[in-house]
C-alpha cells in the first residue's frame, strides 16, 4: 500500500484522488491551506451575490472523506524535500509519501503596477480572497466605486459580483474590445452591449498606470495611462489572468518555468512526482492547447488521468476537442473546437446574430476543404456530445449547419434559431 | 469571515436589497389590504361587497405592483441575487415570523374555524368568513365556509404569485407555460367549477362537486360511502365523474407519467404544486439536500402511501355488501382485486425492475407488501369485522388529521419559509409517491446532463426545491432519473454553463452513469466507462 499525497484540495487533486480511491487500496492524504473540504471555485462568485452559501458549494457532504478513506490535512507546505520523499509544513510538522502530486492550482497575476499591494487591492481567486472582499467591498456605503484592471473571464464576474451590491463599477479593459483576444468581433461587441447593458462603467482600450494610497495604506483611486485621468475608488479588483502558484515548488528540485513542467504523462523531472490542473505545464503545448491551461475542466480530465497512471496504467494526457463555457451577466457562452480570434489562415468565421435579442454564434471552419473547425455560442446551449462526434468525424460546415438543430440544448418550448441561421448561411454563399 | 455574517439576522445589510421608494408603496397598497381582513377578523366595522372588493385588489395591486418594480426595472435573467441575505428567504426574522403566522392560520383554519367567524349551526358568518359571504353568495348562492375563504386566498395567492413568478422567469418559455398552466387549473378546476357545480344542486338533486384535477389519494376521501352514494344517485353524470376519479388513477394518471414525467401533475396541475411554485418560489432552496433527508423522504412519503391505501381499502370495504346478487362488487371481490393489483405491480417490478432498486427500497417494498397481504389474508380467514386491525373510521379519521391535515396543511404550507415550499409533496404526499414511483420504474422523462460542462457550482441543487442534489449527478455527466422529481425546470434555469435539460425521450439508456466525463481521453473514457 503506497501513500498518495496530493498538496492541493482544488477540482485537479480532488478529482485524482477520487480516481485513486477508485483504482486502488493505497492511503490518500490531500493536503490544503485554503479550506477544510474541497469547493467549487467556480461558485465563488454565488456566495457573495447572496445565491448561495459557502456550505452548498461544496460538491461532497462532509463525510465523504472519511468513508471514502481519503485523509485531509491542514496545512500549508514549506519545503518538498525529494529526496526523503518528504513535505515540511509551515506548522512544524512533516509527513511522508510515496507518490506526490501537485496540484496547487493559480494566483491572480500582477504586472507590477504601483500600488498593487495596497489594502483593498486584489484579485478573485481563493476563499481568502472572498473574505477579503467582504471586508473591502461589503456593501456601497464602505465601497463607493470599484475599478477592476483586466478584460477576461474573472473580470467580468467581479464586475457582475460588486454590481448586485449596487457597487459602481469601472471596468479597465487593455484590448479595444472584451476578450477580443480570444472572441471574435462580433462576439466579443455583443459582451461590450451586455456589460454596458448593466450599468457598468466599461472603459475599453484602457491600461492602469497606477493605484494610489490614501494615509493608512487603504486604495485611495487608480490612474488611468491614457488620459491621466484619476478615479477615485475603495476597491480595485486585479483580474488581468493567472499563473501557477508554484513558490513552495521553486526551491525544491522539481523542474518549473512558468509552472511545473511535466511530459505528456504529467511526470515531474522527479521520479514519483506529478502535477496536474492550472500549475503544470506541458514541454510542448498539445496541439491548439496552451502549454498551461487554467481551466476547471482541463484540472478534472488531468485528475482522471493521472489516477490512473499513478495505480499502474501508465496513461498520457491525450484530451479530446476542446471545450469550454462561461457566462457573461445574463448571457451564456459554449464553445466547442476551436473558433479564434481572427480566422486562421485559410479558415474563415461565419457569424450569425439574432437581431434583437442578446444572442449570436460564431463558425469557424477551413475555407477550402469546408471542413468545420469550432462553434461560439451565446445565448443558445448546445449538446457537447454532438459537436465533439462532429468534430471527430471532420463534419463540414455545410453539414454542420444543416444539422445544427440536432445540437440544440436549449429547455423545452424555447423559441428556436436554426431556420434563420440556415438561412442567413445561404445567403451568405450567394452573395460571396 | 465576514462572508459568514448571517445578513438576515443583522440590521446592517447589503445596499442592494433595499427595497426601492415605489416597492415600498406597493407594500404598503397591499399591507392596507390585508390590513382589512384583520380588521374584519376581529369584527372591526362591517364591510359592504365594495369592502371585500378593494381589499382584495388592494392585496393583487400591492403583491402585482411590488414584483413589476422590482423585475421590469432589470434586464430578464436570474434574479437570486442577495436570497440568503433577505430575511424572508434565508430562515431569518422574518422567516420565522412568516412561517409562524402561517401556521397559526392554518391550526385555525383546521380545527379552530368558529374564531374566524363560522357561524355555528346555520347561523350567520361573522368576523372574517362574514366578509366573504358577498363573494360567495355571487359564485355559489349561499354564504361562505372557512374553505371558501381558504380557497379564495388560496387561489389570490397562486394568482398573484403566478404573475410575479412570470415576471421573475420572462427569459424562460418554460416556467412561463408552466405558470400559466397552474394559474388556469387553480382558478377554473379548483375554485370556479367546484363552486359553479355547487350552484347545480338542489333539494332533489345533490352531487359532490369537487376539484376534478383532485385525484385519488391526494384526494383520499373520494372514494368514502357518502361521496360514492352521491355520485351513484346523481345518475349518468355522477357515474361518470366516479368513473372518472378511479380512471384518473388507474389509466390516465400511467400514461401521462409514462409520457411526461410526474411534472404534467406536480408542477403543470396540482393545487398544491401550484402553490409551492408560485407563493412558495422564494422559499425553494431552504429544502435539506443532504443524504440523510433523502433517506427520511423515502420511507416517510412511501409509508403514508401505504396508510393511504390501507385507509381507503377499509373504508370502502365497510360500505360494500356481502351478496353478490345484489351488486357484483362485494366485500370479497373487492379485497381480492386490492390484493390482485398489488401483487401484479409487486412481481413486475420484481420481475424487471429490480436491479433498479437500491437495497432499502428492496427491503420495504417486500415488507409493506407482506405486511398489507398478512393483513388481508388474515382478515379473509377470520372474518373479522375490522379490516386492518383498526375500525375503518378510526383509520380514516386519524389519517385525515395526521396527513391530510397536519401534514399537507400546517407543516406543508405553514412551514415553507422553514423547510422550503414543497415539504408536503417531497415527505407526505402519496399522489407524489405513486406517480414518483412510476416515473423512476417506468417513464419516458429525465433530466439529461451535458457533456463534461458541469462546473459543480452547485446552483442546481441549491435551488432544487425537492431536495435533490443535482450537481452529485451532473458532474457525473449522469441523467437525473429520480422519483421525486416534480420537473419544475428551476435546476435548467439556474445552471450558468447550460448543462441541464428535461426532456422526454426513449427508456433506452435512460440511466446511464460516466466515471470520465466527456472530452477527455477517448480511450480513457471507453477503458472506464465500459467497465
Amino acid at each position: 500500500m503506497e501513500h498518495v499525497v496530493i498538496i492541493g484540495n482544488g477540482i485537479s487533486g480532488v478529482t485524482a484522488a477520487r480516481h485513486i480511491r477508485k483504482l486502488s487500496k493505497n492511503r490518500i492524504t490531500i493536503i490544503s491551506a485554503e479550506t477544510e473540504h474541497f469547493f467549487s471555485r467556480t461558485a465563488l462568485m454565488y456566495i457573495y451575490m447572496g445565491h448561495m452559501k459557502y456550505e452548498h458549494t461544496k460538491p461532497y457532504e462532509d463525510w465523504f472523506w472519511e468513508k471514502n478513506r481519503i485523509e485531509l490535512k491542514s496545512g500549508f507546505v514549506n519545503n518538498i524535500d525529494t529526496r526523503s520523499k518528504t513535505l515540511h509544513f509551515a506548522e512544524g510538522d512533516s509527513l511522508k509519501y510515496d507518490k506526490l502530486i501537485v496540484a496547487t492550482g493559480s494566483k491572480p497575476n500582477k504586472f507590477g503596477w504601483p500600488g498593487q499591494d495596497l489594502k483593498g487591492v486584489q484579485g478573485l481567486y481563493s476563499k481568502q480572497d472572498l473574505d477579503n472582499l467582504e471586508i473591502y467591498a461589503p456593501d456601497q456605503s464602505v465601497c463607493k466605486r470599484a475599478v477592476i484592471v483586466g478584460g477576461g473571464l474573472i473580470g467580468i464576474e467581479l464586475s457582475e459580483m460588486l454590481h448586485s451590491r449596487n457597487i459602481p463599477v469601472t471596468f479597465l479593459v487593455r484590448e479595444p474590445s472584451f476578450w477580443d483576444n480570444v472572441l471574435p468581433k462580433g462576439d466579443s461587441e455583443l459582451i461590450n452591449h451586455e456589460i454596458k447593458k448593466h450599468g457598468i462603467d466599461l472603459r475599453l482600450a484602457t491600461n492602469l498606470k497606477e493605484i494610489k494610497s490614501d494615509e493608512n495604506g487603504r486604495v485611495k483611486s487608480v490612474i488611468i495611462e491614457e488620459t491621466g485621468e484619476e478615479i477615485l475608488c475603495d476597491f480595485v479588483g486585479l483580474t488581468a489572468g493567472v499563473s501557477p502558484n508554484i513558490s513552495i515548488v521553486k526551491n525544491s528540485d522539481i523542474e518549473t518555468k512558468k509552472g511545473v513542467l511535466v511530459n505528456r504523462y504529467l511526470e515531474t523531472n522527479i521520479p514519483d512526482v506529478y502535477a496536474i490542473g492550472d500549475c503544470a505545464e506541458q514541454h510542448e503545448p498539445i496541439g491548439e492547447r496552451k502549454s498551461i491551461e487554467a481551466v476547471w475542466y482541463t484540472g478534472r480530465m488531468m485528475g482522471e488521468v493521472v489516477a490512473q497512471t499513478i495505480c499502474g496504467n501508465r496513461m498520457a494526457y491525450n484530451p479530446s476537442h476542446w471545450f469550454n463555457s462561461a457566462k457573461f451577466f445574463d448571457i451564456e457562452y459554449q464553445t466547442y473546437g476551436w473558433v479564434f480570434s481572427e480566422p486562421k489562415e485559410n479558415h474563415a468565421h461565419f457569424h450569425w446574430k439574432h437581431e434583437n435579442e442578446d444572442k449570436c454564434i460564431t463558425i469557424e471552419y477551413n475555407d477550402e476543404t469546408q471542413e468545420f473547425k469550432g462553434i461560439n455560442t451565446l445565448g443558445i446551449r448546445m449538446k457537447h456530445e454532438i459537436f465533439n462526434r462532429w468534430l471527430s468525424e471532420n463534419q463540414s460546415v455545410d453539414y454542420v449547419i444543416k444539422h445544427l438543430s440536432e445540437a440544440n440544448f436549449d429547455p423545452e418550448f424555447f423559441k428556436r434559431f436554426e431556420s434563420n441561421i440556415q438561412k442567413q448561411f445561404e445567403n451568405r454563399l450567394h452573395t460571396v | 469571515m465576514s462572508h459568514k455574517l448571517n445578513h438576515s439576522l443583522s440590521l446592517a445589510k447589503p445596499d442592494a436589497f433595499h427595497t426601492s421608494p415605489k416597492q415600498k408603496i406597493f407594500l404598503a397598497v397591499g399591507v392596507i389590504g390585508f390590513f382589512m381582513l384583520v380588521l374584519a377578523l376581529f369584527n372591526m366595522g362591517s364591510f359592504s361587497a365594495w369592502g371585500f372588493s378593494l381589499a382584495i385588489a388592494l392585496i393583487a395591486i400591492g403583491i402585482g405592483g411590488f414584483a413589476t418594480n422590482a423585475y421590469l426595472a432589470k434586464p430578464a435573467g436570474i434574479k437570486n441575487d442577495g436570497v440568503w441575505f433577505n430575511s424572508i428567504s434565508s430562515r431569518g426574522l422574518l422567516g420565522w415570523l412568516t412561517g409562524m403566522v402561517l401556521t397559526l392560520f392554518y391550526i385555525v383554519l383546521y380545527f379552530y374555524p368558529h374564531l374566524l367567524g363560522l357561524g355555528a349551526d346555520g347561523a350567520a358568518n361573522t368576523g372574517l368568513i362574514s366578509f366573504f359571504d358577498p363573494f360567495s353568495k355571487l359564485l355559489n348562492g349561499g354564504p361562505a365556509s372557512q374553505w371558501f375563504v381558504y380557497g379564495t386566498l388560496y387561489t389570490l395567492a397562486i394568482l398573484a404569485f403566478g404573475y410575479k413568478f412570470l415576471l421573475k422567469y420572462r427569459h424562460n418559455r418554460y416556467e412561463q407555460l408552466r405558470t400559466y398552466s397552474v394559474m388556469f387549473f387553480q382558478l377554473g378546476f379548483a375554485f370556479l367549477i367546484p363552486e359553479f357545480m355547487s350552484r347545480l344542486n338542489s333539494e332533489n338533486f345533490s352531487l359532490p362537486y369537487y376539484d376534478l384535477k383532485n385525484i385519488w389519494p391526494l384526494n383520499y376521501y373520494n372514494f368514502e360511502q357518502y361521496r360514492v352514494d352521491s355520485m351513484i344517485s346523481a345518475g349518468d353524470v355522477g357515474l361518470g365523474i366516479l368513473i372518472f376519479g378511479v380512471a384518473s388513477i388507474l389509466i390516465i394518471t400511467p400514461i401521462l407519467t409514462y409520457k411526461y414525467g410526474k411534472r404534467w401533475y406536480c408542477s403543470w396541475v396540482c393545487g398544491c404544486g401550484g402553490l409551492a411554485e408560485t407563493a412558495g418560489d422564494p422559499f425553494r432552496h431552504l429544502s435539506d439536500k443532504t443524504q440523510a433527508a433523502w433517506k427520511i423522504e423515502r420511507w416517510v412519503v412511501h409509508s403514508v402511501l401505504v396508510f393511504v391505501v390501507l385507509m381507503t381499502t377499509a373504508v370502502i370495504y365497510t360500505y360494500l355488501g356481502y351478496d353478490a346478487e345484489k351488486y357484483w362488487l362485494t366485500k370479497d371481490i373487492f379485497l381480492f382485486l386490492v390484493a390482485g393489483l398489488l401483487t401484479l405491480v409487486f412481481a413486475l417490478v420484481m420481475i424487471f425492475k429490480r436491479h433498479e432498486l437500491g437495497k432499502d427500497a428492496k427491503f420495504g417494498a417486500i415488507g409493506y407488501f407482506v405486511i398489507i397481504l398478512f393483513l388481508i389474508g388474515m382478515h379473509y380467514f377470520s372474518k373479522e369485522s375490522n379490516l386492518f386491525l383498526f375500525e375503518a373510521e378510526t383509520l380514516r379519521s386519524s389519517y385525515g388529521f395526521l396527513i391530510g391535515s397536519i401534514f399537507s396543511g400546517v407543516i406543508g404550507t405553514g412551514f415553507y419559509p422553514i423547510f422550503g415550499n414543497r415539504v408536503w409533496c417531497r415527505f407526505g404526499c402519496p399522489m407524489a409517491a405513486i406517480l414518483g414511483f412510476q416515473q423512476r420504474m417506468l417513464s419516458r422523462f429525465r433530466i439529461t446532463t451535458n457533456g463534461g460542462q458541469c462546473i459543480s457550482c452547485g446552483n442546481c441543487s441549491t435551488y432544487c426545491e425537492m431536495g435533490i442534489d443535482v450537481r452529485a449527478y451532473a458532474q457525473k455527466g449522469e441523467n437525473i432519473v429520480r422519483s421525486s422529481c416534480v420537473g419544475c425546470g428551476i435546476c435548467s434555469a439556474v445552471c450558468p454553463r447550460g448543462v441541464l435539460k428535461l426532456e422526454n425521450d426513449s427508456m433506452k439508456g435512460r440511466i446511464n452513469a460516466n466515471e470520465i466525463l466527456l472530452g477527455n481521453d477517448v480511450n480513457l473514457m471507453d477503458l472506464v466507462n465500459q467497465k
